[in-house]
């Protein structure tokens, strides 16, 4: 995939495996490849939505974008400049421009912290702030942007909900004004009462302040409220990217095809009958060869077993990784394999 | 006279919660966990008890399992097993009703398998447990493995010979006890195919760490099948599954829930799964039962506010429509809302929410709902 104009991020071919040690002298034995060979780009002012399930790699993909940790192979090209090997100064001028949120907002607040010196503290790393109520204002600034009021400032993470812990978690990666921010299941942890508030909020926050999302969850309907465009991972890699409609109303590769009619509807009037995939996901250090997906792929044929798929773009920016071009569910693979519908099958790019 | 009318309403209920208190004490206060649960599941069907994080459901659950921690304290209440009250049976006699009439599945498969024994190995303890209770289906999957095996050919004096051996024992008569283990083998591994897990054969010899998420989850049902329950209580069983793993469950429960003749508790906080699942659903908030009705009903024509705002509130894979939130967060059952539990974040509350709490009324067939806005 190449870089786009008015892309803000773009990623090529990211890596990150992490080595598998073994034995007495702790040698390397072998490779989970958490993120095996990405590409995606997020325009400004959009919302690329990353759904995959557990272990599939959307956190480390996340950690590598935002240089928490080095990609094993790839670039990572940030506002037309490449970033991926910045380091001392630069990185922290790059990191300003990149926050994240995570999934749990207990975890990620110092309980020892009230909500002001949790943000004046980030203030104070990036040099943002010369005075003390220069940076108080501040601090009541964003309590307010993410629908608190400046009493809270004073309290313990403790005294928050959970709702209200995610509100802190926001405000603190909107301290140092970035313009892209990466939410990592940001209402995984929240009663879906309060997940609502939460969505709204980061919607109209990007509304107002022209902001870029990276959102990751392991929730389909989630990322279809909040994404204009939706990439699909599976076992460390993107199988298909294209407008978040197109996502959920024609799906195109077999595994994200599978993964909408998983989803069971909240409306006992539309019954239907869920589309089980056979097995497991396949461990990360163990991928399959040819097309990963080939182990519970209902229509995986000889060729996916054999040799892995590009990843080509079938319509405009429609992207899959897979052999075939089909209409999948009303297609049989006996018929795959006696090569009846072979018009459906490309030549590699 | 009141107590002819009393038979007649349980007659197609197997279990009846009655206004079912539970507190938690702490060092914090008295955690006010359960505030007169009323709950009725009918004999066969799926009743989904749906309530966001902490609103009782599981509370309720171990209540009626009798398996609560230390701390809690059945205030008052009665739980009634086909009439027999729970909570007034010995701990030997709960022990036993869990053996065989009432079994729970936890969400955590780590905390009900027992890691060091394999998996076959424990569901052939459930069924040589109670030798008497189990004799009938020992036998039945005996015969049902010898008519395998046999097909039709014929017969070596060794196999005429086991055949009237498993033909001639009846319900009352004795067995010995490697007969027993050798039956129940047969049956644990066909509650094992039965749970649709690929190789029974194979997992019957493995141990629960050697298992996935889902051959996990699938292992657990069929032990809890294997007690033959009359109620089974499945708390959020797919919520740490992945979604394709989830389907391959639920699609499972839809399946056994022709073969099986229980009925079945289904907790969870996702009111997609009850919509897929169930046919009567239960909505649970801060510690009572706030909604009752048929599936159907209760997503066409929600009565409480916080069912209508919990449905405006869910993101659905088919649309895109703007969510609409409940204003607050869920109330802290140390010092939970006086009146009506809800009235804190309810746009609706009006000057007699605060100080009322709303009893749970049948405001239409089958459709019962506690809140003042309907009379109480
Ligand atoms: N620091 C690490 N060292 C070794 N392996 C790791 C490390 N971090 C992640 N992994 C492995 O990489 C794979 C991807 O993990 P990751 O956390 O990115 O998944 P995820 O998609 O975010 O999953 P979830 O939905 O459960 O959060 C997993 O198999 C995980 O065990
Ligand atoms: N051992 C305990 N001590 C004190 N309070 C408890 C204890 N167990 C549960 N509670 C409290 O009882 C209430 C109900 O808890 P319960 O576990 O039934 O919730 P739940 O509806 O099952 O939630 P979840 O969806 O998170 O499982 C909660 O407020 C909880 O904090
Ligand atoms: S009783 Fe009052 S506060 Fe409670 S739900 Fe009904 S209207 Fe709202
Ligand atoms: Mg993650
Ligand atoms: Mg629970």
């Amino acid at each position: 995939m190449k870089g786009r104009d008015g892309d803000l991020l773009t990623v090529q071919d990211l890596h990150k495996w992490f080595p598998i040690k073994g034995g007495l002298l702790g040698k390397t034995v072998g490779q989970l490849r958490a993120v095996d060979g990405v590409s995606l780009s997020v325009m400004k002012g959009e919302t690329l939505g990353v759904v995959g399930e557990s272990g599939c790699g959307k956190t480390t993909l996340a950690k590598t974008i935002l240089k928490l940790i080095k990609p094993t192979k790839g670039k990572i090209i940030f506002d037309g400049s490449d970033v991926t090997d910045l380091s001392g100064r630069k990185a922290m001028r790059l990191r300003r421009r990149m926050q994240i949120v995570f999934q749990d907002p207990y975890a990620s607040l110092d309980p020892r912290q009230t909500v002001r010196s949790c943000l004046t503290e980030v203030m104070g790393v990036h040099g943002l702030v010369t005075s003390r109520r220069e940076s108080e204002e501040a601090a009541e600034n964003l309590i307010e942007k993410v629908g608190l009021n400046p009493d809270h400032l004073l309290r313990f993470p403790h005294e928050f909900s959970g709702g209200q812990r995610q509100r802190i978690a926001v405000a603190r990666a909107l301290v140092t004004n970035p313009d892209f921010l990466v939410l990592d299941e940001p209402t995984s942890s929240l009663d879906v009462s309060v997940q609502a508030q939460i969505l709204n909020l980061l919607k109209s926050l990007q509304r107002e302040f022209g902001l870029t999302y990276l959102f990751i969850s392991h929730n389909l309907a989630v990322i279809r409220q909040v994404s204009h465009r939706t990439a699909v991972m599976y076992l460390g890699r993107m199988v298909e990217i294209a407008e978040t409609e197109k996502i959920y109303s024609e799906p195109k590769h077999p595994y994200t095809s599978a993964l909408v009619s998983a989803v069971p509807i909240p409306d006992p009037s539309r019954r239907t009958e869920l589309a089980a995939l056979e097995g497991d996901v396949p461990s990360p250090v163990n991928i399959p060869p040819g097309c990963r997906f080939n182990t519970r792929c209902p229509y995986a044929t000889e060729k996916c077993r054999r040799e892995t798929p590009p990843l080509v773009e079938i319509a405009p920016s429609h992207w899959i990784e897979c052999h075939y071009d089909i209409d999948f569910p009303s297609m049989k693979r006996s018929d795959l394999e006696r090569g009846l519908i072979s018009g459906g099958e490309r030549a590699p790019e | 006279m009141a107590v002819m009318s009393r038979a007649l309403v349980t007659k197609d209920a197997v279990l009846e919660v009655k206004d079912l208190r539970v507190d938690f004490h702490t060092y914090a206060g008295d955690v006010k966990a359960l505030n007169g649960v009323e709950l009725t599941v009918k004999r066969g069907e799926i009743l989904g008890l749906v309530g966001e994080s902490g609103c009782g459901k599981s509370v309720t659950a171990l209540s009626i399992v009798g398996l609560l921690p230390q701390n809690a304290e059945v205030v008052s209440g009665e739980i009634l097993l086909e009439g027999r009250d729970l909570l007034r049976l010995t701990k030997e006699e709960m022990r036993l009703a869990r053996l065989g009439e009432i079994a729970i599945v936890f969400q955590d498969p780590a905390t009900y398998l027992n890691p060091v024994i394999n998996i076959g190995a424990q569901i052939t303890e459930i069924l040589t447990s109670d030798r008497r209770r189990f004799q009938v289906e020992l036998v039945s999957a005996g015969l049902k493995d010898f008519e395998g095996r046999v097909q039709g050919k014929p017969l070596s004096p060794a196999l005429e010979k086991e055949g009237r051996r498993l033909r001639s024992i009846t319900p009352s008569s004795r067995m010995r006890r490697g007969e027993v283990k050798r039956l129940a083998k047969l049956l644990a591994l066909s509650y094992l195919r039965m749970v649709k897990l690929p190789d029974a054969a194979r997992v019957f010899k493995m141990y629960p760490f050697e298992l996935s998420g889902g051959m996990r989850q699938r292992a657990i049902i069929a032990m809890a099948l294997a007690r033959r329950p009359k109620l089974l209580l499945a708390d959020e069983i797919t919520t740490a599954l992945d979604v394709t793993v989830q389907a391959q469950i639920l699609r499972l429960l839809k399946e056994l829930k022709e073969k099986i003749d229980a009925s079945v508790v289904l907790i969870t906080h996702d009111l997609a799964v009850v919509a897929e699942l169930c046919d009567r659903a239960a909505v649970m908030y801060a510690g009572n039962i706030v909604e009752v009705a048929e599936v159907k009903e209760l997503f066409a024509n929600p009565l409480h506010p916080y069912t209508k705002g919990l449905l405006e509130a869910i993101p659905r894979p088919d649309s895109r429509s703007e969510l609409k939130s409940i204003a607050g967060s869920v109330p802290d059952l140390l010092f939970p809302p006086t009146g009506c539990r809800f009235h804190p974040r309810c746009p609706f509350a009006f000057d007699r929410c605060p100080k009322v709490a709303p009893p749970l009324v049948e405001v239409s067939p089958g459709h019962l709902v506690a809140c003042l806005l309907y009379g109480g």
